[in-house]
């Protein structure tokens, strides 16, 4: 394995990572509810009586970042290099695969190991082993 | 009304915070992914940066039986470790591999008008509906077998 100084952002990735902490923290603390992505967003989908109002708030939350962003720092980066084919898949696998494994990167990864989940925990080793295994076998043994 | 304020706010934080991060880069992800290349661990310390924080906060929350404003808490009861887990986990991860996005960036970027990203969350909306229409389905045919 060789590290990639020319791309290590330790400081931004630390920094984005704490922001993502504290917002997951108000969200338990004020709201009381998990900051799942998946999960606030699947549950839009089927809809109950009074439960799609805080989703649909903090989804258009997330759709205005990018925006403020823009306005105080400069353009995002978000150069997406697979093509249209792979998008698709990619998408519809994250979609299913997130609804049967209730959860993602944020309700299990960050929201669910800080709660010291063992749950969360198999959850997070089986996504990021697949990521590890599937970019492997793109980059490495299909390329 | 107060509550739709503070989702709207978390909302932005957390989305300001993925795109600080470096999350809604795909190349970025796939930097870090990719260990038997130049592997980037930036990553590693975005979720470490995160996790730094939740732990105070959980454990402040598992202690409460309310929020700070009196409401409800909705912890996860569930702990079952089982296929579907394991399996929906394997499945998200394959196609977090694929393209490099997961839920929160992909919603990121179709905000800062990236249409692949729309075109990934479409699919992702799908990907969802089919899981609740399969779930509909299994529902009922147990309902119906008592």
């Amino acid at each position: 394995m060789t590290i990639d100084w020319n791309h290590f952002t330790p400081w931004t990735a630390l920094a984005g990572g704490i922001l993502l902490g504290l917002a997951s923290a108000m969200f338990i603390l004020v709201n009381g509810r998990v900051l799942g992505i998946s999960g606030i967003v699947g549950g839009l989908l089927r809809p109950k009586t009074g439960d799609a109002g805080w989703r649909i708030s903090f989804v258009l939350g997330m759709l205005a970042a990018p925006l403020l962003y823009m306005l105080v720092a400069g353009p995002v980066p978000a150069t997406i290099d697979a093509g249209w084919g792979t998008v698709v898949l990619a998408g519809l696998f994250v979609g299913v695969g997130t609804r049967y494994g209730s959860g993602c990167t944020s309700g299990h990864g960050v929201c669910g190991l800080s709660r010291l989940s063992p749950r969360s925990l198999a959850a997070t080793l089986s996504f990021m082993g697949a990521g590890f295994a599937i970019v492997f076998l793109v980059r490495h043994v299909l390329a | 009304m107060q509550h739709r304020v503070t989702e709207f706010l978390v909302g932005l934080l957390f989305g300001v915070g993925l795109i600080v991060a470096g999350m809604t880069d795909p190349s970025k992800v796939l930097g870090f992914l990719d260990l038997a290349g130049t592997w980037d661990p930036s990553l590693a310390l975005v979720m470490g940066g995160g996790i730094l924080v939740g732990l105070g906060a959980f454990a402040t929350a598992k202690k409460r039986t309310t929020t700070f404003f009196g409401g409800a808490m909705h912890l996860p009861t569930s702990t079952d470790i089982d296929k579907r887990l394991i399996g929906g986990g394997l499945l998200f991860g394959a196609g977090w591999g694929l393209a490099g996005l997961c839920p929160g960036p992909a919603i990121v970027s179709m905000g800062a008008g990236q249409p692949k990203a729309a075109v990934f969350v479409a699919a992702m909306l799908a990907g969802m509906a089919v899981f609740e229409g399969v779930e509909r389905m299994q529902a009922r045919k147990s309902a119906g077998a008592h």
